[in-house]
């Protein structure tokens, strides 16, 4: 199979701006699924509103275009509903973490098998570049004329805080680590987390005169170092990439099936 | 098997029917006065192998069961009135895609916190035009505990033969007394199971194409047939599509399959109502004591009748104007500032003989309250 | 492990949007954007199939078609 045997091509060419990230993200994931040989009815991805969240429309899964914020907790009840379903959930910096931020933590904290890719831009790209929570200080947005004064998140941090079981990031310039990455987050059985940075050269990019696609891609490829790096030994304040946590504590659905147990046990035992 | 007799609480009577209809998925989170609903289905749910989860928060709960819905599952959550404003852009989400749902709110005081133990029937209008946008939607009442196990089965079914959601708007009195149920034998009440699609791997399947019945069969995610679901306007496979031709069709059909079902979907009962003078129209917990005023006055001699409605949304307006059409006054007995009053006018066009029997204190409106209205407006004083 | 050998460069003019990511990203310098902004390609002969325009390009516009040089199966 060719990755173009898992998108729905009548839709190309997609939205998206030329030299968006989220396109590559959509690259790296469709050759994860394709070299993971994930059966296409057994995957769902879910999605909320966004520029990032229209990537599940333009994959040949089953697809679920939700409301803003909210996608995993649709995916909760997917996945719980039919645990069997590898439930994949592409989400924007806002989407999964300004209005969604309360069920990504709690998605994390039950550890429930679903695989969130937080494509991270820093910016709301679709309403027309205001800042996100993940912007950090000093960036311009359509809504900060006069540069952020808030903090970010750190997605990895709270990711681990939150429970996930497994944490990646990468950035749509190392687009190999990105594949290989993909593919360890969707087998992981838990809540798996992979942030990649992604560029949106329309607002992020011009508002903040960070130049093209292709310079922020260069940015990426210089900011940012491999856990366990040369580089990053040298450089620790550089932007780490790579797995920050990958346990196999119990899984939610896993859990569940052992209520189930217990709840017919005690349901026997009151009909003696 | 038997009958099984039980003296339970409303929000069990709503539980005992939706088991006896088929949820087999329940998300919510803890709200005064539904919380038993979600109680009890934390331990029958795993007893028959299938699952409960308590959410972090409404919007959550109402996301997953749609969730659940989509892989095939009969779905239900409950709440009261913050938790109803909180499930309602997703809900707004379940009328644009279609998914078949089942939303219990057990009313209280409001707005906002406002009277959480108290009993209010305030969230008539909000259950009709909560969300944004034009959409029908059903909504279905009860006054004893029988008809609620009832009007809980019959959610179920219209939420999966019109492929919709379904709003069950009960009210603290009634969920929280106890009563009588008496749990029908299987088969006694038809079930309306999901209607899937026949067509096998390959075949193109439509998701969003009404058959030439008006119902569109679903198909569950995992299965073969993959499509997208969307709250954007979309084409018949589901997909985005701001086509002015598509657009215009999709808002008529989620509206028009509704609205034009209004016979199937309307329940109500009558109480003396034959040849009644006066007529009270009423519904939940308030039709008790309606019902009750009636039956005393009527042992007296006095021509007075109860229209209990027990479908609220889409509102029978027809059904208003046909068995009001002879009566001198028309009082509409509810707990709110006069939301079904409202509508009762616009059935009967002639407003002044159509009267407000109220109480928004968070006490249930009495007999005596009641008839106090009637008799100034029978001119017989206060 | 057998060399890639190019096929060649699979270009989808009605997909590519010019952002330019696999021209400059090429070690090789095999691509070029045209005068209509849409990816070309310039020097085949010295491209060393390291795929890593396909796998970057945001809009699936190319893809690099190889033979495995001396293995044929
Ligand atoms: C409830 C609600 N609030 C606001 C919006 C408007 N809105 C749409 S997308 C979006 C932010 C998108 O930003 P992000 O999630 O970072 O994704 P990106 O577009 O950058 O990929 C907002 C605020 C909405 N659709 N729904
Ligand atoms: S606005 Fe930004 S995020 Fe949205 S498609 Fe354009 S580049 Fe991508
Ligand atoms: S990366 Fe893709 S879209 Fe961009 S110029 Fe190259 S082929 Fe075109
Ligand atoms: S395969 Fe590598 S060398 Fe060849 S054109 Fe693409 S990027 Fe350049």
């Amino acid at each position: 199979m060719s990755v173009k045997d898992y998108i729905r091509e009548r839709f190309f060419p997609h939205i998206w701006c030329p030299g968006c990230g989220h396109g590559i993200v959509l690259n790296s994931f469709l050759r994860a699924v394709e070299q993971l040989k994930i059966n296409k009815n057994k995957i769902v991805i879910t999605s909320g509103i966004g520029c990032s969240a229209r990537i599940s429309g333009y994959v040949d899964f089953h697809s679920l275009h939700t409301i803003h914020g909210r996608a995993l907790a649709f995916a909760t009840g997917l996945k719980l509903s039919k645990p069997k379903l590898k439930i994949i959930v592409p989400m924007g910096d806002g989407d999964a973490l300004a209005i969604g931020g309360n069920h990504f933590i709690h998605a994390a904290r039950r550890n429930i098998d679903v695989t969130a890719i937080i494509m991270n831009n820093r910016i709301y790209g679709m309403t027309g570049g205001q800042y996100s929570p993940l912007s950090g200080l000093n960036i311009k947005a359509s809504t900060a004329p006069f540069l952020t004064i808030e903090n970010d998140f750190n997605i990895v941090e709270l990711a681990k805080a939150a429970g996930a079981s497994f944490v990646a990031r990468t950035t749509t310039y190392h687009v190999l680590e990105a594949v290989t990455l993909l593919k360890k987050a969707i087998k992981h059985k838990g809540f798996s987390v992979i942030e990649i940075l992604s560029q949106c050269p329309t607002y992020f990019g011009r508002k903040n005169k960070k130049g093209d696609a292709c310079s922020m891609l260069e940015l990426y490829k210089k900011n940012t170092g491999k856990i366990g790096s040369k580089k990053l030994n040298n450089n620790p304040d550089l932007i780490k990439r790579g797995i920050f946590v990958n346990n196999n504590k119990p899984e939610y659905c896993e859990e569940y099936e052992k209520i189930i147990q217990k709840a017919a046990t005690a349901a026997a035992i009151r009909q003696i | 098997m038997t009958s099984k007799i039980k003296f339970v609480h409303g929000n069990e009577a709503c539980v005992r029917g939706a088991l006896y209809a088929g949820v087999n998925f329940f998300a919510g989170y803890p709200i005064t006065p539904s919380t038993e609903i979600a109680e009890i289905l934390s331990q029958k749910l795993p007893e028959q192998g299938d699952k409960f989860i308590q959410m972090e928060d409404e919007i959550a709960s109402m996301c997953a069961i749609i969730g659940a819905s989509l892989t095939g599952h009969k779905v239900m959550t409950a709440t009261s009135g913050p938790g109803f404003s909180l499930k309602q852009e997703a809900l707004g989400y379940a009328c644009m895609a279609e998914i078949p749902c089942v939303i219990v709110n057990v009313q209280r005081g409001g707005p906002s916190t406002g009277n959480p133990t108290h009993v209010s029937q305030g969230d008539v209008n909000q259950a009709r035009w909560g969300t944004h946008g034009d959409h029908s939607i059903i909504a279905l009442t009860a006054s004893n505990h029988q008809d609620i196990f009832e009007t809980t089965v019959n959610a179920f079914n219209f939420a999966e033969t019109y492929r919709t959601p379904v709003i069950l708007l009960f009210d603290e009195t009634i969920c929280h007394m106890r009563e009588k149920l008496i749990i029908p034998r299987k088969n006694d009440i038809p079930i309306v199971n999901r209607f899937r699609t026949s067509l096998k791997k390959h075949v193109d399947y439509h998701p969003y194409l009404p058959r030439e019945d008006g119902r569109l069969p679903m198909s569950d995610f995992g299965d073969v047939h993959r499509y997208n679901v969307t709250g954007l306007f979309h084409d018949m496979w589901g997909f985005p599509s701001n086509n002015p031709k598509i657009v215009q069709e999709l808002l008529h059909h989620i509206n028009d399959k509704i609205e034009n079902s209004i016979h199937e979907i309307t329940k109500y009962k009558e109480h003396y109502l034959e040849n009644a003078e006066y007529i009270l129209i009423s519904y939940g917990s308030s039709a008790r004591s309606a019902i009750h005023m009636a039956k005393n006055r009527t042992q007296r001699g006095e021509k007075i009748g109860v229209l209990e409605l027990q479908s609220l949304w889409p509102f029978p307006h027809a059904l208003v104007r046909e068995k009001c059409s002879k009566a001198k006054a028309v009082l509409v007995v509810e707990m709110n500032m006069g939301q079904i009053l409202n509508q009762v006018k616009l059935a009967l066009g002639d407003s002044k003989n159509v009267f407000l029997a109220n109480r928004i204190d968070g006490n249930l409106i009495t007999p005596t309250n009641i008839k106090a209205l009637l008799r100034v407006i029978q001119g017989r004083g206060v | 492990m057998a060399r890639l050998k190019l096929k060649e460069h699979l270009i989808n003019q009605d997909w590519c949007k010019g952002c330019g990511i696999c021209v400059h990203f090429c070690p090789k310098k095999v691509l070029k954007l045209n005068a209509m902004e849409r990816v070309e390609v310039l020097n085949p002969e010295n491209c060393i199939c390291c795929k890593f325009c396909e796998l970057r390009c945001p809009d699936l516009a190319i893809e690099v078609l190889t033979t495995q040089d001396g293995k044929h199966d």
